[in-house]
């Protein structure tokens, strides 16, 4: 082959899933009215970008340690939990609720805040006391890790009892926003900048920073980066924090989103987030958001033109994309 | 001749084989020896977790790769005779069809799932099995004209194992030899034949390959194994045994639904019952079984008692609830991957 042919070879490997995204995106446009579709495209560009919260921290954790962390949801459980403890009545950010977008999204961004630090510390001691000693062996790093995920949801059920929870949505961030015809959730509106401001705050992160460069060096390759002289296991605690961070964040959006916490929404959602990250290839934060656009795309557009089809149409797109690509779409280049 | 019978895989403890002895004896005279309703239903269930637990083990313990699709082929097999014997009425015929008809459908599913991603890596697997599962559970509850949805689907059985039903008159040892007593002797005898063919397959060279894969899957490959085949064959003949577990449920309970079979709490339970008797044994599966069924029904009461006992002290009563047994189940099985991987029964066989 020649070095065009290659070069070309190369350009369709990377970008024909970006084309298969702009299809999903735009295909629905023949049979939906272009109102509809906006606002189908907003929440599934909504949905994606709460999944990709989720999911990121998990991708990444694998992609570094080679660890599957079955009790992610554990985590973003936590922050779900936090989120109706600190913006119910009595709690400490209830008070900026209801004054005015400022108030509600400012109490918003604390909560996160909050969920963020304590799923972090929780993170790390899950990480000392659990998974440290289980590096390297995947049968019984999913045991623990699911025991892990058994007891954290007994315990949140000791704490907060095993009855649903409410979370209203604040005030201002209920409704509709109107673009002529097109109405647009603001809360979705909120999720999606948000989501984007994640995605690019990581992107920074990784691509311009210092640690950036490590972490993707130790995804690639632990020995070398190791033979360096650098402490990846070190990294990998603070990626694992980070990651379990993220959950946390993500929990708290997606328990707005649907208003009610269950003891089960981690476990739920986790679901979604392991497609997420098979569609986008372990290991990989782009083929992961991707994969999260990708699936709440999918979600929102089916679940209006066929519902029937609905309920399995994430699981056809993961079958579809393994048929395609084994790895996913945009797999971490270690095997 | 036993050593045939049990295929040369003897239990290697004498605290194991005299446990294992009560347990067999136990199940087998257990309409006599403990009469009543509710321990014939515990002991049935025992056989009929004996074969679901002991097929995962061949997945997990034998060849090393974690599913948690097993209780979707369990509700597969229960389901299909559930909707065969709602469509054809209560026949043998019935039976026999609806348990074809599930086993194929697992045998396909588990085909289908393994080889697209059991090619790729076994960790693949697990979170494929896990999105396809939970994908079973939505459509057993969605489709409710072919499933009966949430609420799930009783159905009559075949007169032979009705209640009313007498194979003699008056009593034989104390109890009226009716419909129940031949269903938990069906059970009992069919799950105990597919224990022994289990233990038969783990025996044979092709469980020897399965455990060369566990130990060391490149080296399998590079002795001129298929690793893919082999790994996908193990988990279609799992799902065809699961799935037959299934149907043995579904006779013994005449009802289905997705609680009771698809769940993810029973799939947890079944991973808990492997893990504390001991992985890459099918003994350890037995025992597994019966300490946590046995806790399941009667601990869960002294934990309820205790709970109350303890009343006013903040906290603590929280902790022991009945509800709350699984926290400590949870608890053990962490220390047990950790300290004793090889489960109750490795610990015996340590002595």
């Amino acid at each position: 082959m020649t070095a065009r042919a290659l070069k070309t070879a190369g350009l369709v490997e990377r970008h024909a899933p970006l084309a298969i995204a702009g299809l999903i995106l735009f295909l629905p446009l023949i049979a939906i009215d272009p109102g509809t579709w906006m606002v189908l495209a907003i929440a599934g560009l909504a949905m994606g970008m709460m999944i990709f919260l989720m999911a990121s921290g998990l991708t990444l954790v694998f992609g570094l340690m080679d660890v599957l962390n079955f009790a992610h949801g554990a985590f973003v459980a936590v922050g779900a939990y936090l989120a109706t403890g600190l913006l119910a009545p009595g709690g400490p950010f209830h008070d900026m609720l209801g004054i005015s977008l400022l108030g509600d999204v400012g109490a918003m961004l604390l909560s996160i805040l909050v969920a963020c630090v304590v799923a972090g510390i929780l993170g790390l001691a899950f990480e000392r006391i659990i998974v440290r000693r289980v590096y390297g062996a995947h049968l019984r790093q999913i045991l623990i890790t699911v025991g892990g995920l058994i007891v954290a949801e007994q315990l949140i059920t000791v704490i907060w009892g095993p009855d649903p929870i409410p979370l209203p949505k604040p005030e201002t961030l209920r409704g509709s926003i109107f673009f002529g015809d097109i109405a647009v959730e603001r809360y979705r509106l909120v999720a999606c900048v948000l989501g984007l401001v994640a995605y690019i705050g990581m992107h920074f992160a990784l691509n311009r920073t210092r640690i950036g460069l490590l972490v993707r060096a130790g995804v690639e390759n632990r020995e070398m980066v190791e033979a360096l002289g650098y402490k990846v296991r070190r990294l990998f605690v603070g990626v694992f924090v980070a990651g379990t961070a993220l959950a946390a964040s993500g929990g708290v959006m997606w328990a707005l989103y649907q208003e009610l916490v269950t003891v089960h929404i981690g476990a739920d959602v986790m679901i979604l987030v392991f497609i997420v990250v098979i569609i986008g290839g372990l290991g990989s934060v782009g083929g992961c958001f991707l994969g999260a656009l990708l699936v709440g795309l999918t979600a929102n557009f089916m679940g209006y033109l066929a519902p029937t089809l609905a309920l399995g149409s994430n699981i056809l797109l993961m079958v579809a994309v393994l048929l395609w690509r084994p790895r996913g779409l945009y797999p971490a280049t270690k095997n | 001749m036993l050593n045939w019978i049990i295929s040369g895989d003897h239990p290697r403890s004498r605290i194991l084989t005299i446990v294992l002895l009560v347990v067999l004896l136990g199940l087998a005279f257990a309409p006599f020896v403990f009469p009543g309703t509710r321990s014939l239903a515990v002991a049935a269930r025992i056989c009929v977790l004996i074969v679901l637990v002991a097929s995962y083990d061949i997945l997990l313990g034998y060849t090393g790769i974690v599913s948690f699709a097993h209780t979707m082929f369990f509700g597969i097999g229960a389901y299909g005779v559930a909707i065969s014997l709602n469509a054809l009425g209560p026949s043998w015929g019935a039976v026999g069809l609806g348990t074809v008809a599930g086993v194929l459908l697992s045998i396909v599913v588990a085909a289908v799932i393994g080889l697209l991603s059991l090619r790729v890596r076994a960790i693949f697997f697990s979170m494929i099995t896990l999105a396809v599962a939970s994908f079973f559970l939505i459509l057993a509850s969605q489709l409710s004209w072919l499933t009966g949805g949430e609420d799930g689907m009783s159905f009559s059985i075949p007169r032979l194992l009705s209640p009313a039903y007498r194979l003699v008159d008056g009593e034989v040892l104390g109890q009226k030899i009716n419909g129940r007593i031949i269903g938990y002797y069906l059970v009992f005898f069919v799950s105990l034949f597919l224990f022994l063919f289990m233990l038969r397959v783990v025996n044979s060279p092709f469980g020897r390959v399965l455990q060369a894969i566990r130990e060391n899957d490149f080296r399998a490959e590079a002795l001129g194994n298929r690793v893919v085949i082999y790994r996908t064959a193990a988990s279609c003949l799992v799902a065809a045994l699961a799935a037959l577990a299934g149907v043995l449920n579904a006779l013994w309970l005449r009802y289905t639904g997705p609680d009771a079979t698809l769940s993810f709490a029973i799939m947890l339970d079944v991973l808990l019952m492997v893990v504390i008797g001991g992985m890459g044994t099918l003994y350890g599966a037995v025992i597994g079984v019966v300490i946590l069924s046995l806790a399941q029904f009667y601990l869960q009461d002294l934990m309820g008692s205790a709970s109350e006992a303890l009343a006013g002290i903040p906290i603590l009563p929280e902790l022991i609830a009945a509800d709350r047994w699984m926290l400590w189940l949870g608890i053990l099985f962490v220390l047990s991957v950790y300290f004793f991987p090889s489960g109750i029964v490795g610990k015996l066989r340590e002595r």
